[in-house]
């Protein structure tokens, strides 16, 4: 930032008053101009698309008879009718609550992972094996632990047998959950290893020199010291996760034809999905999925705000 | 449903996908009598299909017909497609002259109005090349013609003749004797079963209670009834969910990784499915070929001769084609034209629904080659379809179908499946009520 105000002063400073003049003139126009590409882009296919899915979930079809005649459908305002509908949809509800224990499972066991990534032996390989499912689509994780999972094709089942112990089905309504979170965090731990990786790094050696010096524990240094330095890349990795939880579903979905267990409603993105896609009915998808939306707005910035002061306290001063 | 099972799963299942929903038809609505092409003028028609081999189908009709050029462009399967059309339909553009439809969707689709009715431009004697059950699919019942049926799927049961012989059973004539073997098969060996009770095929349940009598929909007047909620499929599903709960049927789906291991390493010797299973056994259990026979599927009633369908499509004209005279031309012969059907069961391997094309099948299926008479048993089998009405929410009840039998396949116990029909009936009369539709409760 100095530097680039330095030169800004520098560059201004030195060229001729009618420049800076016309510079001023043109500052009208000038970002709107450099902007509208961008805008219009988002415009496009942001805005436009949100506005049309809002527009949607007030709208609803009605049929008349047996619908099989011309003009037998036509399209209605709804009101708030497919809201009401879809929050008092018990398999929503359900839904919800799944994601949510999905998501108590899966972020603090993250979490929890990341913090102790730097003591791990043989840091390159395992950094490299930690981060790599993080390249792989989670359509062909899911698969690669169906096959995993299922007991007449699992090698793990095939081993337990062989040592005479019988493998829990990890596809049973019990522990699916922990099956679709063991995809989840396979997959999204790398990703968050490098962020607060990171974080660790930039921490000065001699805090922990410092520490050591003054009687500290490994386990007191990690808590008072790698915590509340890498806080901010918590917080980031810690939303992240929330919202990967809100939106799971390629995990569940890509299972779901592997087992009885899985629900065509099991995560709430999987009933919009059903619903606009199975159903054919786009409008209670469209006000299912403005439900998510700002729920996840809700979260997301409910929980920034309880934790801003303490995260960006250095930021702001 | 099958766009999720074809990312899940194999090749195998992608087969079974194409097998079990391979035809469209075409319509054009009465009311508007469409105009033919000028002479000499050049049409182009497109055609979404997933069945294999429709592109050298389409070569041969254009290689003969100069005028109507059909081109195929492959489509991902059923569902897929019928989501890309209703799309277009809303549209107003973008929707094909000619579609590939499976049976259960023709009242989806009609009630879109995507679908032109054919009444008019087909060639009067079309009917007679169907038997009246598959017939009455593409009409729904009325003046109407929305489809021509292309291939069909009559059910049958296949098992394995080795281990049949081995542990000295005879194929089950009646549900009651298949019960008995399961026992049998299950007892001579505590991992191996006679078959499995599928949550996620929904139509494999339809088909079944199909030929217990059961219609799911019906027309009555100027409304729909539901029927799911009837003593024929209540006894099918209480019959299924008793051989579940004692154990000696499996209660895993079809089409998973695990299931084609087991047909393979004969933990599955038997398999209640249609006249394409040959192909999807030849894909997921290839290391036992000419291990397996077909026999017609296990009666109600000793010595009958009832069965469902299970998969099977027809093809379809949509409303938006500015040819229809000329794509109901090419959707006949395709369907009831001796070439067009021959180039059908060569080129797509398809067990056709033109009676004529299905008399001249005679050399068995490669992985069947040794049951010289599969052909003859599979055309008695195919005369006893039993009629069956498909509503125009098929989709919501068979998801339905996916989420309240899974749970019973889990509960393992025959009140829990009955329990799953009651959920059933409620669902779908739920859906048609809230979108409107009159149903006779």
């Amino acid at each position: 930032m100095t530097v680039a105000t330095t030169s800004v002063t520098t560059s201004a400073a030195t060229s001729a008053t009618p420049a800076r003049r016309r510079g001023r003139r043109a500052g009208g126009a000038a970002p709107y101009v450099y902007l509208a590409p961008a805008m219009t882009l988002v415009v496009l296919f942001l805005g436009l698309p949100i506005g049309y899915a809002v527009y949607l979930s007030f709208r609803a079809v009605r049929v008349s008879g047996l619908g099989l005649s011309r003009n037998a459908r036509q399209e209605v305002w709804a009101g708030f009718g497919n809201y009401v509908r879809s929050l008092s949809d018990p398999d929503f509800l359900s839904s919800v609550g799944r994601v949510g224990l999905y998501g108590l499972l899966l972020v603090p066991t993250m979490l929890a992972l990341l913090l102790d990534s730097e003591r791990a032996r043989a840091r390159g390989f395992a950094r490299l094996a930690i981060f790599l499912p993080y390249a792989i689509p989670a359509v062909i994780a899911s698969l690669l632990w169906g096959f995993l999972y299922l007991p007449g094709v699992s090698p793990g089942a095939f081993l337990a047998e062989r040592l005479g112990v019988t493998p829990p089905d990890v596809l049973s309504s019990g522990l699916v959950l922990f099956a679709i979170a063991n995809i989840g965090l396979w997959g999204g731990v790398g990703f968050n290893m490098v962020v607060i990786f990171t974080a660790l790094k930039a921490i000065p050696r001699e805090l922990y020199e410092a520490a050591r010096l003054d009687g500290c524990s490994e386990a007191a240094i990690a808590w008072r010291i790698k915590v509340p330095l890498v806080t901010p890349s918590l917080i980031l990795t810690f939303l992240f996760s929330m919202i990967a939880t809100l939106q799971v579903f390629a995990e569940p979905l890509t299972l779901r034809p592997l087992t009885n267990t899985i629900s065509s409603t099991w995560s709430p993105l999987m009933k919009v999905y059903r619903d606009a896609f199975t159903r054919d009915d786009v409008y209670s998808a469209a006000a299912t999925s403005v439900v998510i939306a700002l729920a996840t707005f809700a979260l997301s910035f409910g929980f920034l705000r309880l934790v801003q002061r303490r995260a960006f306290s250095q930021e702001t001063g | 449903m099958r766009v999720t099972r074809l990312l899940a799963i194999s090749a195998a299942a992608a087969t079974a996908c194409t097998l079990a929903a391979c035809s469209s038809g075409s319509s054009s609505d009465g009311s508007t009598v469409p105009a033919a092409a000028k002479p000499g003028e050049k049409v182009d028609l497109t055609f979404w299909t997933w069945a294999p081999g429709m592109d050298t189908v389409a070569a041969q009709w254009n290689s003969t017909h100069p005028d109507i050029h059909v081109t195929v462009n492959k489509q991902d399967g059923g569902d897929p497609a019928v989501t890309k059309l209703l799309t277009a339909i809303k549209a107003g553009s973008g929707a094909p002259d000619l579609m590939q439809t499976e049976y259960q969707k023709i009242p989806t689709l009609v009630s879109a109005d995507a679908l032109a009715n054919l009444a008019s431009v087909l060639p009067a004697d079309t009917a007679k090349h169907y038997a009246p059950g598959t017939w009455q699919g593409v009409t729904l019942g009325s003046d109407a013609v929305y489809d021509v049926p292309q291939d069909s799927g009559p059910m049958e049961f296949y098992y394995r003749k080795d281990v049949f012989a081995k542990l000295g059973l005879t194929p089950p004539t009646t549900w009651e004797e298949y019960a008995t073997v399961a026992k049998k098969v299950h007892a001579a060996s505590p991992k191996t079963y006679l078959g499995t009770f599928s949550a996620t095929d929904a139509g494999w349940f339809a088909g079944l209670t199909q030929q217990a009598g059961a219609s799911w929909w019906g027309v009555d007047g100027q409304s729909w009834k539901v029927g799911i909620d009837s003593p024929a499929v209540r006894k099918v599903a209480s019959y299924w969910g008793g051989l579940v709960e004692q154990g000696v049927i499996d209660n895993t789906p079809m089409y998973t990784p695990a299931w084609n291991a087991a047909l393979n390493n004969g933990t599955q010797v038997g398999w209640v499915s249609a006249i394409w299973a040959p192909g999807v056994l030849k894909g997921n259990a290839g290391s036992t070929a000419g291990k397996w026979a077909m026999a017609p599927l296990p009666q109600w009633t000793a010595g009958g001769d009832a069965t469902g369908a299970w998969g099977g499509s027809a093809t379809s004209v949509t409303t938006q084609s500015k040819h229809p005279v000329e794509a109901a031309k090419f959707v006949s012969w395709m369907n009831s034209d001796p070439a067009g059907v021959a180039a059908l069961v060569k080129e797509g391997g398809l067990y056709p629904a033109d009676l004529p094309g299905q008399a001249a099948l005679t050399t068995p299926p490669a992985f069947f080659s040794s049951q010289k008479d599969f052909y003859q048993v599979a055309a008695k089998v195919a005369a006893g379809v039993q009629p069956f009405t498909y509503g125009p929410n098929v989709n919501v009840v068979y998801s339905s179908y996916n989420d309240e039998f899974g749970k019973a396949t889990q509960a393992k116990t025959a009140s829990a499946f009955d329990a799953a029909i009651t959920a059933m009936q409620a669902t779908t009369v739920g859906d048609l009520t809230k979108s409107g539709f009159t149903v006779t409760k």
